[in-house]
């Protein structure tokens, strides 16, 4: 099969190959597979995809708030601004193709006091300046209207009719499958502590052993400021926010149609509340500034904070069970756009100060970095179209697998439910397993496929899962 | 693409409930009985149970589900695991997906026995890391019982009530040291037996009036962060926390169909005969009562059989029926509705605090129906029961009934 013969490989484990990258891509989150994909479609570059973790989207691209942008609100002029409104429409498209998951279900920004209604108007305003001419200002009894369980007390919202709500793991797992199917390696387990310049090339150590790349491009998040010293520059540095969110169970999900979004004022921005393409409503995200990049707990202060909030917004919310509760670093510099650069010298593209917006943009980022490259020396052969992909579907918007007769009647396996509150079947972990990018973890099977992700947590499913994880989805005995 | 079907009555739960409804359905002819479970194999909870104390004769968990599996079987009754029902297509017509397909059952009476769970970790809002090694009691049945995992080596046990001792003693099997055992209560909620032979045998602290109240460890668990209710804080070190008890009732499949929820016990409100608000709608065990052993719920189902039989025998169903409310510092009250033409045959409570000789006290409008001091006290998390002979005394067309307890 002509795929597998220039496939790349997937690597958790030994030491990397001895003969030298291309392009060596740090960091395997939503933007760095991005980029490996758009490198691969430009045959016959040696790449390769390295992240520390055992998974791709192990860091902040895990624990956003899952929004397909419209860049409405970004800095005019910016280049946040313009990547943002490039990827989306990329991402849109690409969305569609591959199967992941987007629910165009619109935002409103709902103002709650005068001076939020009156920030309004200021930000129709720089939505037209960024390009964005759909939004409109409706009265509190359009906002009942369209929301009739939001809280007593909206005097008005910005109406957002193109913000989406999108899968963040099919996303970056998409891109990822993509890019090893296209002759990318993905080394995982593999942290890079050490780089050395050399003449003409970079040589990486990591804990995996000495890598060798012409090329290098950091895409590592929230370790990005840390890579960039590695080669010297002190451009940039990332203080990490924290933001914890909370998903409710998905009996609430009846109560909101759009994304609830916060008008931001002096006094800081608020939490959102929005559906998720699962099924479930997201509430958050809270916004600290910590120190420590690792920092991924939630606390107690932090839930009760939200939950203060979303009672404001939607009191009937706070009445459904919680399925989870989580917190992502979003990586902030103190800068008010992306910190993307090329370092001719170096051969070097730093990618850094991707905050929230990166899942939207992460597309038209890929394409900048790749004329980023160009300019410092890459020989790019003629870029081809990848073969297209189709993600197994985890939204509630099409049929799923366990819904579907002509699926289960051909593989009964189909049939076979495992997670019975997210009516995942054997069939979905099987090939979840067998996948290109196959899970490291039970976590990361649950994110591929959503077996354990539901109200009970694994009461019912989780040994049975973690059994098929350690077995490669082969039936058990259970 | 759905293959529709019909039966007389179709029961949603192979558990000791659904079994036992099923078996007194299909001994009396009730004509073409049914009963479908997701799992892949029929008993419900007790099947993972393997410890013995079920029934009268103190089988364990999975022989006495393999009891009622034959009870059922054996007079006829259809018993089909592996199948999902995935929603409602019409007030009696249920869906399901199984490996064979897609299908459509209506049934001329609906009973649902889809039984009770644990509330996880996040539901129980207790913050932290999320790593691997936090389990509800549920899950650490099945992977030590049912698959033989391996768990891990010293373990907090959140809970101090009988499902937690449970814990415990699986925890054992697996070679887990337990460091602890945490209950926000002032005491633990077993009987003195039961407790003295699972903990104190061991010696094993049991913490009162405290909480978890965070989580440590990245990849896997670290220890747990205590605080004691009159504020100290401490840290136990272990890579296992298991959250038991604080049930609630599998009850998706009931909201979904729309059926009222009582707001106390949180299944669907039935009367004293098992029925709904929904015309030919039961609902049977621990989905009504999060939890009673099972030789109880076996016993409903039996009842609830009877009341099936005369539902399709008759066709009556109430029209009007009478809410029955507890006030705190009682929990719930099941059944939940009166319906006077069915009495049932009395109550069974929960309180969330410890009472010592509780007097309870029934009214309706501001009129005292019942009143009665019970010797025993009441103990959170354990049931305890009230007689039904103060019914008769319900006006149909008053307000709600209210279970308090008198000062």
């Amino acid at each position: 099969m002509s795929v597998a013969e220039s496939a790349g490989r997937v690597l958790r484990s030994g030491a990397p190959p001895d003969t030298a990258y291309d392009v060596t891509v740090i960091g395997a989150g939503v933007v760095g597979t991005a980029i490996a994909r758009e490198l691969a479609r430009h045959r016959g570059l040696r790449i390769a995809l390295l992240d520390a973790a055992n998974d791709v989207g192990e860091g902040t691209s895990k624990a956003n708030t899952a929004i397909l942008h419209t860049g409405f609100d970004a800095v005019p002029g910016s280049l946040e601004a313009r990547l943002v409104r490039e990827g989306r429409r990329l991402l849109a498209a690409y969305a569609t193709e591959s199967g992941i998951p987007v629910e165009p279900v619109g935002a409103l920004l709902v103002a709650w006091d005068e001076e939020q209604r009156a920030a309004l108007p200021g930000l129709l305003d720089k939505a037209a300046r960024n390009g964005y001419h759909a939004a409109r200002i409706i009265g509190p009894d359009e906002v009942r209207a369209r929301e009739p369980h939001l809280g007593p007390g909206a005097l008005g919202a910005l109406d957002v009719p193109g913000e989406s709500i999108i899968c963040p793991w099919t996303t970056t797992l998409a891109y990822a499958t993509q890019a090893v199917r296209g002759g990318v390696d993905l080394h995982l387990n593999c942290r890079v502590r050490q780089i050395d310049p050399g003449g003409g090339l970079h040589e990486l150590t990591t804990s995996r052993g000495t890598l060798r790349t012409r090329h290098l491009v950091n895409a590592a998040g929230l370790h990005a400021d840390a890579v960039d010293r590695l080669l010297g520059h002190d451009d940039f540095t990332v203080t990490p926010r924290r933001g914890q969110l909370i998903v409710f169970d998905k009996f609430a999900r009846d109560l909101v149609d759009h994304i609830l979004l916060p008008v931001p004022t002096a006094l800081g921005k608020g939490v959102l509340v929005a559906p998720t393409v699962y099924g479930n409503v997201l509430l958050g995200p809270t916004a600290e500034e910590l120190d420590d990049k690792t920092a991924t707990g939630s606390t107690a202060e932090g839930i009760a904070l939200l939950r203060e909030k979303g009672r404001r917004i939607l009191p009937e919310l706070l009445d459904e069970e919680v399925t989870a509760v989580y917190a992502g670093l979003r990586a902030a510099t103190g800068y008010d756009d992306y910190r993307v650069s090329a370092h001719k010298e170096q051969r070097y593209v730093t990618v850094g100060g991707i905050r929230s917006t990166g899942l939207t943009a992460s597309l038209a980022i890929a394409a900048h970095v790749t004329d980023l490259l160009a300019t410092t020396g890459l020989d790019l052969p003629a870029a081809r179209d990848l073969p297209p992909l189709r993600m197994p579907n985890l939204g509630e918007a099409l049929p799923r697998p366990y819904q579907r007769a002509d699926l289960i009647a051909a593989d009964p396996a189909y049939g076979t439910l495992v997670c019975h509150c997210e009516r995942v079947t054997r069939g979905e972990i099987r090939d979840a397993l067998a996948a290109v990018v196959p899970p490291g973890s039970p976590d990361g099977l649950r994110r591929r496929t959503r077996a354990g992700a539901g109200r009970c947590q694994g009461f019912h499913c989780g040994a049975q899962v973690r059994e098929l994880f350690e077995k490669g989805g082969e039936p058990g005995s259970g | 693409m759905r293959r529709e079907r019909i039966v007389d009555a179709l029961i949603v739960g192979a558990g000791p409930a659904g079994l036992a409804t099923a078996a007194g359905l299909a001994a009396t002819g009730a004509g073409e009985v049914e009963v479908v479970d997701r799992d892949q194999q029929a008993g419900g909870a007790a099947r993972h149970c393997a410890h013995g104390g079920f029934g009268r004769f103190g089988m364990t968990g999975p022989q006495y589900a393999e009891r009622w599996v034959a009870a059922a079987v054996g007079v006829g009754a259809v018993l089909r695991t592996g199948v999902t029902v995935t929603g409602w297509s019409g007030p009696l017509t249920l869906d399901t997906t199984s490996p064979r397909g897609l299908e459509r059952i209506t049934a001329r009476a609906v009973v649902l026995a889809t039984g009770a769970r644990e509330r996880p970790r996040a539901a129980r809002l207790v913050p932290g890391t999320r790593p691997a090694g936090v389990f509800t009691t549920g899950e650490l049945q099945r992977a030590v019982h049912g698959h033989g995992q391996r768990i891990g080596t010293r373990a907090v046990v959140v809970g101090a009530e009988p499902v937690s001792l449970t814990a415990l003693d699986t925890l054992r099997q697996a070679g887990v040291e337990v460091a602890a055992l945490v209950t926000e209560y002032p005491r633990h909620q077993a009987s003195r037996a039961r407790a003295a032979e699972a903990r104190l045998r061991h010696a094993i602290p049991l913490l009162t009036d405290a909480t978890v109240t965070e989580l440590l460890g990245r990849g896997r668990l670290s220890g747990v962060g205590l605080r004691h209710r009159d504020g100290r804080t401490a840290y136990v070190a272990c890579d296992t926390v298991v959250f038991t008890g604080d049930f609630v009732p599998d009850q998706e499949l009931a909201r979904r169909g729309g059926l009222p929820l009582d707001p106390g016990t949180r299944g669907p409100a039935v009367d004293g005969a098992f029925r709904t608000a929904e015309r030919g709608v039961f609902a049977v065990g621990n989905v009504l009562h999060a939890v009673e052993p099972a030789r109880v719920v076996a016993r409903e189902g039996a009842a609830a059989s009877a009341a099936v039989r005369r539902y399709l025998r008759d066709g009556d169903w109430p029209s009007a029926s009478v809410p029955l409310r507890v006030t705190a510092p009682l929990g719930w009250v099941a059944p939940n509705r009166l319906a006077l033409d069915e009495p049932g045959d009395g109550f069974t409570l929960r309180t969330t605090e410890f009472v010592t000789h509780p007097t309870l006290v029934v009214t309706q409008d501001g009129r005292t129906l019942h009143r009665a001091r019970r010797r025993r006290p009441a103990v959170p998390n354990r049931p305890f029961r009230i007689p039904g002979d103060w019914t008769g005394r319900v006006d149909a067309r008053g307000g709600a009934v209210r279970i308090a307890l008198a000062d």
